[in-house]
Order: structure tokens, then C-alpha cells, then sequence
């Protein structure tokens, strides 16, 4: 029975010492369980009935050697081993301390999974560009190799000063059957600017939960762009809110899903105050018996004056069995707002597959191709050299597993 | 050499090809003129091997090769090139990334060395020069917000450079100003010499003034009814094709 009784077997207490927020986040998490399709928030992904085969629980045995996940960069990186920060294969900069649990997520009764990772959120870290500083590149990297069913929750919060910038990358690789419930909590001051490029590629017996919590104050700029193709069920729940004027978000995310694979992006983006821009363009190729998710939701709230929000979201289906459900929704209070949405679904265009062909390119590098061109316009916000070529190698190494 | 004999085809369950004999040898340009409808275009589909179309009977042979019998991608790397009537839109595929890759493909089905990004450039440079093509040409999506003209010419640039044993003008000349119209003709006279041979398909006889066909060929209603030299399209020209049908 894996429902909640893992947290049973979890001493509160002995994990968390005098926070008492904790014991709190569980009786939350407890009462409401598992996510199932009831939830309105989770109609297409039904976590409960994904984890059934689960026997969850917290992790406690050594770490395993991951070097093999590991990008070869000279950049400065944070690395996290089963869940765990590793200090002697990372390299901090300044700027990066260890995770300080009184730092850790709060329960919320609207976000079972952040609650979950409240209640048992081990590790992560915080990060904290000065106003006024380019702090660069930093890779914050995941790889996991688990004998027994862990939970993996850390918590990670991200701060850019005033006038600061970051370009962080995340890479997420793992081996075996586990769960990995992230929390990543982003707070944007004034003019700030964080670059966030996220490559989802857990093991493909793995469940990923990821909420990124984004709150942007004036004059800053989110430039996120994720890529989820791995783990049998993921769903990236970003919670995107613009608190001060002439702020800036681009979300954008692509899956690439194959076999039996569920993938789920989710994205609320509430303006709250007026002159801000929300651009979105998820993009989902799914090949197999694979089903995507998107469900995106712009709110503008009555205040939010002069928003200009666009989402564009687009499915390539390259098998009869695969299946996208897709719920754009837009809540506009204010009347003096720009708002378009748009969704799209088809197949490989066989007008385009005869043009590539007919030049002497082979029918799997032509499909390729024209995959890979349908994935560009979301690759758009990631501007970083480093960045790009770790998506475009696994993109690469998605059509050599022989979906296509 | 292309010997085409008997060549019969279909799409939909519709008769478009009823026995279409031609033989063009190599080094020699031919043309094929005939009114809408005629199975023009068809013929050049069936040739490169676009699907959709059903080959009903008869053989299509490239230097002793069937070319009925392969893949799209193999007659290209056999030394088929079609220059297609309508340019199909690539959107998100660079055209430098995409003429490329098609180069190389072709060179390494046919045991070439593949060129690197540098030597690629340079080749494809000068080609652009001789076509009077933008510099920007091949930094764009391939023939994305490309006009008429430009998109006509994007063919001609990777005939160029892919240089065919056997390129297929499917109504090349279509929507073509008179000073493109030259540049297409130059960039097909240049490829000329005794290991390139073309089908041009053509409507007008105006872009046979700027390629001179060894041989004309009149198609209607699926089969060649009349084979003459160049001075058969000025004939077509002045008469036009009206009665052709019947014969």
C-alpha cells in the first residue's frame, strides 16, 4: 500500500528538530493524499494510480557513483546524488550554500506534491545573486541510482538581487525506480534576471514531480525553457506569478515521449501587475502508446493593465497510439490586455518528408529533421552555448533509442 | 541515359500516365511541353518517386538502373534531382543546414567524402554569387518567407551543388520575372556537358529561348503525341496545343 504510509514510517521529529512546520505540511499532505484525476489540477495524470506499483520510501543507504550523468563542464556546479547534496564532486561558487531546512517549502493546500516536499524535503540548496551582479552559469545537477523505491524531495531556492543575473542549468539523469518530488522556490527582485534551462531525462522507471514556484518583481525576466524525456510519468508544474510592472516571462518547455511514457506540463501564469509579457511555446512530440499533457492557465487579474500574453501549444504525433490532451485556459479581469492562445496537433508532414527525401537525405535523418525543426521555436529562450548542446544531444540520443 | 517505356500510372484510381516511351541519352536537354492536366508534373512525381502515385505498368531506367524500384533517396544519390513547381516550406530547418545534409547524404551513398562546414561555405558561396542570390539565402529557414523567384532559385542553388546526373524542371519557369528567368537558365546551362542530361517541363516556350532543348517532347492525356527538335515549341508557341489531344 503505497497511498501515504510511507510517512508512517517517517520520524518527523528526528528529521526536522524544532520545525514544526513540517509535522504541519503532513497532516496536509495526509488528508489529501495522492493526486488522482479527481483533482481538477490533475485530470489527465493520475499519480496515485502511477504509484500503486510503488513501495515508497525515504532514502537512507550510501551513495552510488554517478559520475556517468555528470556533464563535463569547468563551470561551476552543485551536484546532488540521490537526492542528497555531494560536496566533494561539486564545485560552489560564493553565491551557493547547502540547503537550511528552516528554508523549506510550505504546506499548500492547493499543491499536495509541495506539501509532500515540505513535510520531507531533506536537502537542496539556496542560491543568492547580490544586486547589481552577473553571477554567470551554474549547473545544478541530479543523478540518482537507487537499489530501493526512494522518495527523493529536495527543495531548492533560488533568489536574484536587484539589477542581478544567473544563468542556471539543470540536468536530471537517473537509473532505477524511484520518485523524485522537486520543489524550487525563485524569487526575481527588480530588474533581475535568471536564465533557467532544465533537461528532465530520469530514469525511465522513475516518477518526476517538479513545481517551480517563480514570483517576478518589477522590470524582471524569467527565460526558462525545460525538456522532459525522461521517467515513465513527469509532470512540470510551474506556478509563474508577475508581482511588479514591465516584468517578462518566457516558458517555455518540450517533451519528447515514447513507449508507455506520460509527460505533463502545467503552467499558471498570473499577471498581477500591469505592462508585463508572458510568452509560452510548449511543443510535445510523442511516438508509441505515449500521452502528453498541457494544460496552461493565464490569469490577469484587473490590475494587470496593458498585458501581453501569448501561448502557443503544438503536439506531433508520430504514432496512431499516441495522445495529447491539451486545456489552454484564459481568466482576464482587466480590459485593456493582449491575449492569444493557440493549439495545434499533426503528424509528420509527408509534403516535407518527400522534399528531404528527394535531396538524398534517408527517410529517419529527413524525420529527424523535421522533428528537431518543430522543437526550435521552443528551444528559442536558450541563448547559452552550454546549454544548448546538452539539448541537442539528447534530442540526438532520443531518435537513436529507435522511437522513430 | 533515362529510357522511360510504356510508363503508366495512377493517382485516386485516375489514369494520369497511358504509356509514356521517352529516352533522353545523356548529355542531352529535353523538353517536355504540353497543356494542364496533360500528367506533366505526374511524370516528374513518378520519376523521383513521390508517394501517392500508383505505377500501373512499364519501366523507368537510369543508366541500366530501375529507378522505379528504390527509394526517393537513393534516385537522389543516383543523380536524380527534381526542381519542384512548388518549393516546399521548411520552417524551423536552415537552408544551409539542410542543403548540407542533403550533400552529404548524396556523397556518402555514393562513397564521397562528406564536406565540412567550411568547405560546404565556401562551395556554397560562390554558387549564390552566380545565381545573384542574397547572401542571407542560406542563413534563412529553408524557403520560409521566401518570394517566388527566391524559392525557384533555392532549387537551382541546390542543383548546383548537389549536381545531378539527371535534374527534372517541373515548370521551373513558373512565376519567374525575364531576369530570373536567365538566372535559372544560366544555372542549368552551366551543369550541361556530356554526364547531365534534363526533362524540362515547361507550359511557355519562353524559358526554351534560355535553354535550348536537344529534343521537344508534346504530352496530352497521359502519352507523347508528338517528338520534334527546338523548332516544335515555337510551333506550339504560335498554334498552340489545341488538337494535339486527339492525335
Amino acid at each position: 500500500m503505497s497511498e501515504t504510509a510511507f510517512l508512517d514510517r517517517v520520524d518527523f521529529a528526528a528529521r526536522t528538530g524544532e520545525d514544526p512546520n513540517r509535522g504541519r505540511a503532513a497532516e496536509v499532505f495526509r488528508a489529501h493524499g495522492w493526486p488522482t484525476r479527481a483533482d481538477e489540477a490533475w485530470h489527465y495524470t493520475d499519480l496515485r494510480a502511477s504509484l500503486r506499483s510503488f513501495d515508497l520510501t525515504l532514502p537512507t543507504h550510501d551513495a552510488p557513483d554517478i559520475g556517468g550523468m555528470i556533464p563535463r563542464t569547468a563551470t561551476p556546479k552543485v551536484i546532488f546524488v540521490n537526492g542528497r547534496f555531494d560536496e566533494s564532486l561539486s564545485a560552489l561558487p560564493h553565491f551557493v550554500r547547502r540547503f537550511d531546512h528552516r528554508a523549506a517549502a510550505r504546506a499548500d493546500r492547493a499543491l499536495p506534491l509541495v506539501s509532500l516536499n515540505a513535510a520531507v524535503a531533506n536537502d537542496g540548496i539556496q542560491i543568492d545573486v547580490s544586486g547589481g551582479t552577473d553571477a554567470g552559469t551554474l549547473f545544478l545537477i541530479s543523478g540518482t541510482d537507487t537499489p530501493s523505491q526512494d522518495m527523493l524531495a529536495p527543495f531548492h531556492r533560488i533568489a536574484v538581487g536587484a539589477g542581478g543575473s544567473l544563468t542556471l542549468i539543470e540536468v536530471i539523469r537517473g537509473a532505477g525506480r524511484y520518485m523524485h518530488n522537486v520543489v524550487v522556490e525563485i524569487a526575481l527582485a527588480e530588474g533581475a534576471v535568471l536564465r533557467h534551462y532544465r533537461l528532465q531525462d530520469e530514469s525511465i522507471d522513475a516518477v518526476n514531480v517538479t513545481t517551480a514556484l517563480v514570483d517576478l518583481r518589477e522590470g524582471a525576466r524569467y527565460e526558462a525553457f525545460t525538456l522532459n524525456c525522461g521517467a515513465k510519468l513527469s509532470r512540470y508544474e510551474a506556478h509563474v506569478t508577475l508581482s511588479g510592472p514591465n516584468a517578462d516571462v518566457h516558458l517555455n518547455a518540450a517533451q519528447l515521449l515514447a513507449g508507455t511514457q506520460h509527460g505533463d506540463i502545467t503552467t499558471v501564469v498570473a499577471h498581477r501587475a500591469p505592462h508585463c509579457a508572458s510568452r509560452q511555446t510548449v511543443k510535445s512530440v510523442l511516438a508509441g502508446s505515449a500521452r502528453g499533457v498541457f494544460q496552461g492557465r493565464i490569469e490577469v487579474a484587473q490590475q494587470a493593465q496593458k498585458t501581453d500574453g501569448y501561448q502557443m501549444n503544438q503536439a506531433l504525433l508520430l504514432s496512431p497510439d499516441a495522445e495529447i490532451d491539451t486545456k489552454p485556459e484564459l481568466e482576464i479581469f482587466a480590459d485593456d490586455v493582449k491575449c492569444s492562445h493557440g493549439a495545434t496537433i499533426g503528424a509528420i508532414d509527408p509534403e516535407q518528408m518527400f522534399y528531404l527525401r528527394s535531396r538524398g537525405i534517408p527517410e529517419a535523418d529527413a524525420r529527424a529533421m523535421l522533428i528537431r525543426a518543430f522543437l526550435d521555436e521552443a528551444l528559442e529562450p536558450v541563448t547559452d552555448e552550454e546549454a544548448r548542446s546538452i539539448f541537442e544531444a539528447a534530442i540526438d540520443v532520443w531518435w537513436q533509442k529507435g522511437v522513430l | 541515359m533515362l529510357e522511360i517505356k510504356g510508363l503508366t500510372a495512377k493517382i485516386d484510381d485516375k489514369e494520369i500516365l497511358r504509356g509514356i516511351d521517352l529516352t533522353v541519352p545523356d548529355g542531352e536537354v529535353h523538353a517536355i511541353m504540353g497543356p494542364n492536366g496533360a500528367g506533366k508534373s505526374t511524370l516528374s512525381y513518378v520519376l523521383s518517386g513521390r508517394e501517392g502515385y500508383e505505377v500501373t505498368g512499364g519501366s523507368v531506367l537510369f543508366n541500366g538502373r530501375d529507378l522505379l524500384a528504390i527509394e526517393p533517396e537513393e534516385r537522389a544519390a543516383a543523380g536524380v534531382f527534381l526542381a519542384f513547381q512548388y518549393p516546399v516550406e521548411l520552417p524551423g530547418v536552415g537552408n544551409a543546414n539542410f542543403i548540407r545534409t542533403a550533400l552529404n547524404a548524396v556523397r556518402r551513398a555514393r562513397g564521397e567524402p562528406e564536406l565540412d562546414a567550411v568547405a560546404f561555405l565556401k562551395e556554397a558561396r560562390s554558387a549564390i554569387k552566380a545565381l545573384k542570390m542574397p547572401d542571407d539565402m542560406l542563413k534563412r529557414n529553408v524557403n520560409v518567407g521566401f518570394s517566388g523567384g527566391e524559392k525557384k532559385r533555392n532549387e537551382i542553388l541546390q542543383m548546383a551543388l548537389l549536381k545531378p546526373a539527371l535534374a527534372l524542371l517541373d515548370e521551373t519557369d513558373s512565376g519567374l520575372d525575364i531576369d530570373a528567368l536567365k538566372i535559372v537558365a544560366d544555372g542549368v546551362n552551366a551543369l550541361r556537358g556530356p554526364r547531365f542530361s534534363a526533362l524540362v517541363i515547361t507550359h511557355y516556350q519562353r524559358l526554351l529561348d534560355h535553354i535550348v532543348p536537344d529534343r521537344v517532347h508534346v504530352l496530352a492525356s497521359g502519352r507523347i503525341v508528338r517528338s520534334g527538335g527546338p523548332e516544335l515549341a515555337l510551333e506550339l508557341e504560335a498554334n498552340g496545343y489545341a488538337g494535339l489531344e486527339a492525335a
